[in-house]
């Protein structure tokens, strides 16, 4: 509401400077966001098209705009094909987002918490390491991470794939502050009639945060779902490949077929579109939130 | 176990609560702390620092093929790296990469985010088009753009277009001398990571306070001015936390260039930077050495901690003002 106050209160300044807002200006200014808009939607668009589109389409002397092969024949191929193995992989891809979205936020929540609420100083010195872990991403050191991992046997597995990432400092450091800023009346109130710490944690500031989950929750997810180095390191064995590790070999094999293929990533980039669409709310606050914390 | 043992000293030495110093409720207080923290500091030890550790005993020992090596070293994994030419080169693409890709980002994350700023229609839709490719993965961001986009067969979509203005069709991505490579992986990066930083110039923008601009407007500031004098000065923490996002995300490139670069044949020499010189040596053809990785990962780790504290010393800089 307070954005669209200040628009409407911009418009009317510019319309008074004659620079911006209304005339020739705000028609080339939506002209040029058309052109962007359709040049940004482009890549989902070719996705589409070649996921419905035979080889001989794709690959024929000039670009072709359309698709022709519309219906479900290439999603039944690209689903029975072995050479991809789209369906395994979409299975292991969604039980590792869903856990490690879910496991990560529940011990980031737990921790921001601790963080926020107690002032000893174990917790101050146990802030100060949190916000060092912050400056070094985790992507950076996935040598030292393959190593333990290796060693703990958990290479081809489950365990493997998800345990290691569960611990965010970043997504920690969110909830500490969002819990430093949640109002101290209720959880005393919540005190006063009886509650522990761990009952007002999850009764009362868990249920009125939700804004935060969503927000930790979207990014997880989306990251998680789309990682490719970690995944790459670990799913050694076939079985266990996440869909974008499968994607990723299958495009660098021998004898590959377009329209599998870019099917296959039509049903890669579904589950993270549909998360996006409904949760976008969400994204853009936590993406606030987390780029200028 | 340090856990343990550092609860008791923390509590004995409780001095933030003058008002009631029973010991009892102190040790009670310190239990509810380690309760709630402890699974995240546990992970945070065992998958980070733990490891982190082991990398740096690795990093002295000759350790191809193993994670329990025997054979000290001293310092020859880092003298083996720094006269590497593959790792100079690595650090020679970073640099040529974000020199291009940061400002390019930033330009068009800003440009974007003042595009939309404040219209009075249709704001939503086009704020969610950029923003979108952020749910896109690297990897099916390189399909489209090695395989549609930037194919180098006549029937890529650049090429078609290339050949309908009368040019010859481009092998984009055949490497060594031909560069035109840099135009598929700034060109996605790009694609992927504008919407990302617009959102963070678009809160920036609805952060200035409107009384500014009319302020500015009696004063008889207009167009470029306006954006020179008053929108720039005022977006100074948002650009400082976007540039070096922008960096410490280019530092650690991999999915793309791994995805556009790689072939069935490996991958190729050139275009190889940090990230994947380090996975390559540490676990690609056929050389599994462990023992350089880590001291590659320990040279890394470096100097991304060196943009971090540029970055947190820049922002507390900007803080006092």
């Amino acid at each position: 509401m307070t954005a669209q106050q200040a628009g409407a209160r911009g418009v009317r300044l510019s319309g008074s400077s004659g620079r911006r807002g209304r005339g020739p200006g705000l028609w080339l200014r939506y002209l040029a966001l058309t052109v962007l808009a359709v040049a940004f939607l482009m890549p989902f668009y070719v996705i589409a098209r070649n996921a419905f589109s035979t080889q001989s389409w794709i690959t024929a002397a000039s670009w072709n705009w359309l698709p022709n092969a519309f219906g479900v024949d290439n999603v039944a191929r690209v689903l029975a094909d072995p050479g991809i193995g789209v369906l395994a992989a979409l299975g292991t891809s969604a039980v590792v987002a869903v856990l490690q979205t879910v496991g990560t936020v529940v011990i980031a929540m737990m921790g921001g918490y601790g963080l926020a609420r107690w002032t000893t100083r174990a917790a101050r010195w146990a802030t100060g390491l949190t916000v060092f872990t912050l400056m070094v991403p985790t992507t950076v050191t996935f040598v030292p991470m393959f190593v333990m991992v290796s060693t703990l046997g958990w290479i081809s597995t489950f365990r493997g794939l998800i345990i290691p990432g569960l611990f965010s400092a970043f997504a920690t450091y969110l909830f500490r502050s969002s819990f430093v800023d949640f109002p101290r009346e209720l959880e005393e109130a919540a005190a006063i009639d009886g509650a522990g710490p761990w009952r007002t944690f999850w009764r009362i500031v868990v249920p009125n945060s939700m804004g935060m989950v969503a927000a930790v929750g979207t990014i997880t997810f989306i990251g998680t779902w789309n990682a490719f180095l970690w995944p790459l390191l670990i799913a050694q064995d076939p079985g266990m490949r996440t869909v974008q590790v499968a994607l990723s070999q299958y495009m660098t094999s021998q004898g590959i077929r377009y329209p599998e293929m870019f099917m296959g990533a039509l049903i890669a980039i579904a589950p993270a579109l549909v998360v996006f669409v409904f949760l976008q709310r969400w994204l853009v606050q936590g993406v606030t939130q987390s780029g200028l914390k | 176990m340090t856990t343990a043992q550092a609860a008791p000293t923390a509590s004995g030495r409780l001095r933030r609560t003058p008002t009631r110093p029973g010991n009892a409720l102190a040790r009670s207080r310190n239990r509810w702390f380690w309760a709630f923290v402890t699974p995240f500091l546990a992970g945070l030890v065992v998958f980070v620092y733990i490891p982190i550790a082991w990398s740096l005993y690795l990093s002295f020992f000759d350790a191809r093929n193993t994670v329990t090596p025997t054979k000290f070293v001293g310092l020859g994994n880092y003298a083996y790296l720094l006269s590497d030419q593959l790792f100079l080169n690595s650090m020679g693409t970073f640099i040529v990469f974000a020199l291009v890709i940061v400002p390019l980002t930033f330009a068009c994350s800003l440009g974007l985010a003042l595009l939309l700023h404040k219209i009075p229609v249709m704001q939503a839709f086009f704020r969610s088009a950029f923003f979108l490719p952020t749910a896109c993965s690297y990897v099916v961001a390189s399909m489209v753009w090695r395989m549609s986009f930037f194919n180098g067969a006549r029937f890529g979509m650049f090429n078609t277009g290339l050949r309908a203005l009368g040019l010859d069709p481009v092998n984009w991505l055949e490497g060594g001398s031909n560069y035109w490579y840099w135009v598929v992986l700034v060109s996605l990066r790009l694609w992927l990571q504008v919407g990302f930083y617009m959102v963070l110039f678009i809160a920036g923008l609805n952060a200035i306070d409107p009384q500014v601009y009319e302020a500015a407007a009696i004063d008889g500031a207009r167009g470029f001015n306006v954006f020179r004098y008053i929108t720039l000065p005022l977006l100074r923490a948002t650009s400082i936390a976007v540039a070096m996002l922008l960096l410490i995300n280019a530092f650690q490139a991999f999915d793309e260039f791994y995805n556009t670069l790689n072939t069935v044949r490996g991958y190729p020499p050139y275009a190889r930077p940090p990230l994947v010189y380090v996975y390559l040596i540490s676990f690609g053809e056929g050389s599994q050495d462990l023992g350089i990785g880590s001291a590659g990962t320990m040279i890394l780790t470096m100097v991304i901690l060196v943009f971090s504290l540029v970055q947190s010393r820049i922002l507390s800089i900007g803080a006092d003002k």
